[in-house]
C-alpha cells in the first residue's frame, strides 16, 4: 500500500495499568480512504488503544504519527484538534438541546456586532444544515437530539466528530444498539466519509458487519498485536481464531461427554422456550432444557448470550413465544414467576444485580429461598446457618464467617455464594452467565466440577460462557449464537473448532 | 479507641452527649431527676417525652428512605389522623357530668390508624404503580393532606373532653411517659421485624441492591408498598399522641414541619438519603438531638421571634459535626498549625 496515503499511525505502544499490562508492542495504521477494523475479544486492549489515541491515557511507551508528523494527544478535545475524533458505544448528545446546538457545541459562531459575543444562531442552524446536507444526512437541525431515534442521535454524533476536520475518525461499538436498517444508514455515512478520505477505525463485536464495511483488519490478543490483515485475506474462521488464540486447525482437548459418562438427558424437556424474542436484543428463536444437562451456549459479545438468559429468567419481557415448563404453559412474567416455578439465575454482573453487599454471606445465601418462601413463612435463623454453612462447605466459600458481609469476600467467592442461594432453592433450571468471568483459575476449576456435579444431581444447566474451551469443556450439548439469532446446535463431542466454525458461518470461502 | 469511633453510631451519640452537656451547663438542674406521684420528673424525661412523636415518624422515614424512597407527606397525615380520632371521640356531657366518646376509644383509634395506614398505602401506589418520583408522590399528599384535615375540622380546632383518650400523650406507665413506652415499643418491633423476619431480609435486600433483589425473586413493588403504608401508620400513631397531648385537634399546625424533622433526623442518626445501609437507633438518637435543641432553645429563654434562626444555626453546628469530610479538614488545618 502507498504509504503516501497512511493518516495514522502507532507504533509500538505499551501501557500498564496497576497489575496488568493492558497493551505491549501494539500497532495500529489507518490509510486515507479506508475502513479499518480493530478486533479482539473483552478484555484485548481495544478501549486502552483508543483512550491512547484520543488523549484519556498517555502511553508508557511508543509513539503516535499523524500525517507523518509526531503528536501526542493530551485529552480528548486536544486529540480533536490535532484531527482524532472518536464516536462512542452511547451517543453523547445533549438531549435537551437541538441537533444544530448539539453540533456545534463549544464552536459557536458568535454575532460580530456584539460585543462579548452573543451566539448566532441562524449561523449556527445554518452551518450544522450545511454539515448534515454535506453527509447526505436527512434531519431538522432544530430539533431536539434527545427526541430522536437512536440511530439518528448515533448519526449527528458522526457528523459532529467529523465537523472539527478530522482526519482520523474512531468508531467505538457505533453500532451496538442498532436495529439492521439503522446500521446501513449508518454505513452509508461511513462510506460517504471514507470516498471523502477521512481514515476511519470501526470497533465492533459483529463479524458481518466487518466484512460488509471494513478494508482491513488490526486484532489484538490479551494486550498484544496480533496482526495486520486484510479483509479479503482472512476469512470469519481464520479472524476467530486469531481473536480467542488457538490454532484453529488442530483438534482440542477432550470433551465433557467422554467424562460425562452416563447419558440421563434423555426425556421429555424440563423448559422449552418456543420462538421468543425481543425488538432489537435477541431474534425469535427456540430453546430445550432437559434434565440433567449442560447446555452450553457460545458466542461473541453481543451474539444475544445474556439477553436470552434474561428473556428466560423474565428479568426482560419478551416480545413473543412462549416457554413451557415439563410441557405445561407456564406464567412467566417476572422473576419472581420464575423463581416459583423452579429457575435460578446467575447473572454476568455479579456488583450489580448478584450481591448485596452490606448483608452477610448467610442472609445472600438465603435471600432466593426465603422470596420463594413470601413473606408469611420466615426461614429460621437456625434453618438459615445450617444451609448457608452446607453450601459453603460444599461449594468451598472461602469466608471468615458466614456472618461476614459479602461485599468482604473475594470475587470468585462471592460467585460461589449467589450459586450457592440459588442452590438453596434446589433449582430445576440453572442459567448461569459467564459464572467464570474475572475469577482465578483454580476457583474457575472448582465451579466447573460444582456445574458437573449439580447436573448429575438432576439439575438442567445453561452455562454461558465467553470462553469456548470452558463451554466445549463442561456442555453436553452446545447451542452457538450469531449477531442475536441462533447460528446452530452442536451435539455432545463436539470441539472447539466447530463452534468457531458456527461463529464464523455466514463468511467461509 | 478506632473501632469505636468507626461504628456507625459514635458520632450521633457524640452530638447527643455534647447537647446534654451544654444543656446542663445553661441549666444546672438540668439532668436532675424527681420522683413524684409515682412518676419521674425532670428535663430529660421532659424530652423524651415530647421527641416520642417525632421518632415515630422519623421510624417509619428510615424504612422509606432505606428502600430509596421519600415520604414528605407525614406532617399531614399526622393532621389528618389527628383529626379523625378528635372527631370521632369529641366527647359530650351526660345529664350526670360524665363525660363521654362519640364512639368507643378503640374504634376511633383504629380508625384513625386505618386512614393514616390508607393515606400512606396511597403513597406507595403512587410511587410504586404509577412510578412517580417518591418526592414529588407525596408532595401531592402532603398538600391535600392538609386540606382534607381542615375539611374534616371544619376549619376548627376540635377539642377533645373524654379524658381517657389523654393517657396516650400525658399519661404514665410504670414511672415513664406512655408516649414513651410506645415509641420505644415500636423501635423495638422494627428491629425485630428487621433483623428477624422475612420482611425485614427482603427490606434491607431491596435497600441494599434493587438489582440483585429483584434478579433473587424478591417481589419489590409489594415489599416497597408495605414501607409506605408503615410509614403512614406510623405518622398516624405519631398524630394520636400528639392530639392527645395538647387534647384537640389542630389541623392547620398538627405535625406542621414534621416531615423535615423526620427527615434531619435519619439524616443525623446516620443514614444516607441515597437509601441503602440504614439504622433505627441511629434515627432515633437523630430525634432525640433534634427534640434536645428544641428544648434547649426554649429554656435560654429564646425569643420566640429569632427561634427559627437559633435552631437553624445549631442543626449547621450539628451537621458539621457529623460531616467526615468537615472534621478532616478541621483535623488537617490543626495539624496545619501545629508544625
Amino acid at each position: 500500500m502507498n504509504d503516501a496515503a497512511i493518516v495514522l499511525r502507532a507504533r509500538d505502544i505499551s501501557r500498564a495499568f496497576p497489575g496488568v499490562q493492558a497493551l505491549s508492542g501494539v500497532e495500529l495504521t489507518l490509510r486515507a480512504g479506508e475502513v479499518h477494523a480493530l478486533m479482539g475479544q473483552n478484555g484485548a486492549g481495544k478501549s486502552t488503544l483508543i483512550k491512547i489515541l484520543t488523549g484519556v491515557y498517555a502511553p508508557d511507551a511508543g509513539s503516535i504519527e499523524l500525517l507523518g508528523k509526531p503528536v501526542t494527544p493530551q485529552s480528548p478535545i486536544h486529540a480533536q484538534a490535532l484531527g482524532i475524533s472518536a464516536v462512542h458505544q452511547e451517543s453523547h448528545l445533549l438531549p435537551n438541546l437541538s441537533v444544530a446546538e448539539n453540533i456545534c457545541a463549544g464552536r459557536y459562531p458568535r454575532r460580530p456586532w456584539t460585543r462579548g459575543g452573543g451566539i448566532d444562531w441562524r449561523e449556527t442552524e445554518r452551518r450544522a444544515a450545511e454539515l448534515l446536507a454535506s453527509l447526505g444526512i436527512n434531519l431538522d437541525v432544530w430539533q431536539l437530539a434527545g427526541g430522536l431515534p437512536a440511530a439518528l442521535q448515533q448519526l449527528a454524533t458522526v457528523a459532529r466528530a467529523v465537523s472539527t476536520d478530522a482526519r482520523a475518525l474512531i468508531l467505538d461499538e457505533p453500532t451496538s444498539s442498532l436495529d439492521a436498517d439503522e446500521v446501513q444508514a449508518l454505513f452509508t455515512l461511513i462510506r460517504r466519509l471514507r470516498d471523502k478520505g477521512v481514515a476511519i477505525l470501526f470497533v465492533t463485536h459483529f463479524l458481518d458487519q466487518v466484512y460488509e464495511i471494513c478494508d482491513r483488519m488490526t486484532i489484538l490478543r490479551n494486550g498484544r498485536f496480533v496482526g495486520e490483515y486484510a479483509c479479503a485475506r482472512l476469512d470469519a474462521h481464520g479472524l476467530v481464531a486469531a481473536m480467542v488464540g488457538r490454532e484453529v486447525a488442530a483438534a482440542v482437548g477432550k470433551t465433557a461427554a467422554a467424562e460425562h459418562a452416563v447419558d440421563n438427558t434423555s426425556g421429555a424437556p424440563v423448559l422449552a422456550a418456543r420462538n421468543i424474542s425481543r425488538r432489537g436484543q435477541l431474534k425469535p428463536m427456540d430453546i430445550e432444557l432437559k434434565t440433567g444437562e449442560v447446555l452450553g451456549l457460545a458466542g461473541l459479545l453481543g451474539s444475544g448470550r445474556t439477553e436470552l438468559a434474561r428473556l428466560l429468567f423474565a428479568l426482560d419481557a419478551r416480545d413473543t413465544g412462549d416457554i413451557r415448563i415439563d410441557g405445561q404453559p407456564a406464567k412467566l412474567d417476572n422473576p419472581g414467576d420464575a423463581l416459583r416455578l423452579g429457575l435460578g439465575f446467575c447473572p454476568e454482573d455479579r456488583k450489580h444485580s448478584g450481591i448485596v453487599a452490606d448483608l452477610s454471606v448467610r442472609e445472600n445465601i438465603a435471600l432466593a429461598l426465603q422470596a420463594r418462601m413470601g413473606l408469611t413463612k420466615f426461614l429460621k435463623l437456625s434453618e438459615q446457618r445450617q444451609i448457608a454453612e452446607k453450601l459453603v462447605a460444599a461449594l468451598g466459600v472461602k469466608t471468615a464467617s458466614i456472618e461476614t458481609p459479602i461485599g468482604q469476600l473475594s470475587g470468585g467467592n462471592q460467585q460461589k455464594a449467589i450459586i450457592a442461594r440459588w442452590l438453596a432453592t434446589h433449582p430445576r433450571v440453572l442459567i448461569l452467565d459467564e459464572p467464570t468471568r474475572g475469577i482465578d483459575v483454580a476457583a474457575k476449576q472448582e465451579l466447573m466440577h460444582e456445574i458437573l456435579e449439580l447436573a448429575r444431581g438432576g439439575t438442567a444447566v445453561l452455562f454461558i460462557s465467553a470462553e469456548i474451551d470452558e463451554v466445549v469443556r463442561v456442555s453436553d450439548r452446545i447451542m452457538v449464537l450469531r449477531d442475536r439469532a441462533k447460528a446452530g446446535d452442536l451435539p455432545r463431542g463436539a470441539d472447539e473448532n466447530a463452534v468457531y466454525s458456527l461463529i464464523a458461518a455466514s463468511h467461509k470461502a | 479507641m478506632k473501632r469505636l469511633a468507626q461504628h456507625t453510631l459514635f458520632w450521633p451519640a457524640i452530638t447527643l452527649a455534647l447537647l446534654l452537656v451544654a444543656s446542663s451547663l445553661f441549666n444546672p438542674s438540668f439532668l436532675a431527676l424527681t420522683w413524684r406521684d409515682g412518676h419521674l420528673f425532670g428535663s430529660v424525661i421532659d424530652i423524651l417525652n415530647r421527641a416520642a412523636p417525632l421518632i415515630v415518624v422519623s421510624l417509619g422515614m428510615t424504612l422509606v428512605i432505606a428502600v430509596r424512597g421519600l415520604d414528605i407527606s407525614v406532617g399531614a397525615v399526622v393532621a389528618i389522623a389527628a383529626a379523625v380520632a378528635a372527631l370521632m371521640i369529641g366527647g359530650s356531657f351526660s345529664a350526670t357530668g360524665e363525660v363521654r366518646s362519640d364512639y368507643p376509644l378503640w374504634l376511633a383509634l383504629a380508625t384513625a390508624l386505618a386512614v393514616a395506614a390508607a393515606c400512606g398505602l396511597w403513597n406507595g401506589l403512587l410511587v410504586v404503580k404509577a412510578g412517580m418520583q417518591p418526592i414529588v408522590a407525596t408532595l401531592i399528599l402532603m398538600v391535600a393532606g392538609r386540606g382534607i384535615a381542615q375539611l374534616l375540622t371544619g376549619g376548627q380546632i376540635i377539642t377533645v373532653y373524654y379524658a381517657p383518650f389523654f393517657s396516650l400523650g400525658n399519661g404514665f406507665l410504670l414511672g415513664l411517659p406512655v408516649a414513651l413506652w410506645l415509641a420505644a415499643s415500636l423501635w423495638a418491633a422494627l428491629h425485630f421485624v428487621m433483623s428477624r423476619t422475612a420482611l425485614g431480609l427482603f427490606v434491607r435486600s431491596i435497600g441494599g441492591n434493587p438489582e440483585a433483589a429483584r434478579v433473587a425473586g424478591v417481589r419489590s413493588a409489594a415489599i416497597t408498598l408495605c414501607v409506605y403504608t408503615f410509614c403512614g401508620l406510623a405518622a398516624g400513631v405519631a398524630g394520636l399522641i400528639v392530639s392527645s397531648n395538647v387534647k384537640s385537634a389542630d389541623a392547620n399546625n398538627a405535625g406542621q414541619l414534621l416531615e423535615l424533622d423526620a427527615i434531619l433526623a435519619v439524616t443525623l442518626g446516620g443514614t444516607a438519603l441515597t437509601g441503602g445501609r440504614f439504622t433505627l437507633a441511629g434515627t432515633v438518637i437523630g430525634a432525640l438531638i433534634i427534640q434536645t435543641l428544641t428544648s434547649m432553645i426554649y429554656s435560654l429563654g429564646v425569643p420566640p421571634e429569632v427561634n427559627l434562626v437559633v435552631k437553624a444555626a445549631l442543626v449547621f453546628a450539628v451537621m458539621l459535626l457529623q460531616s467526615a469530610e468537615f472534621r478532616q479538614l478541621v483535623s488537617r488545618a490543626a495539624r496545619g498549625s501545629a508544625t
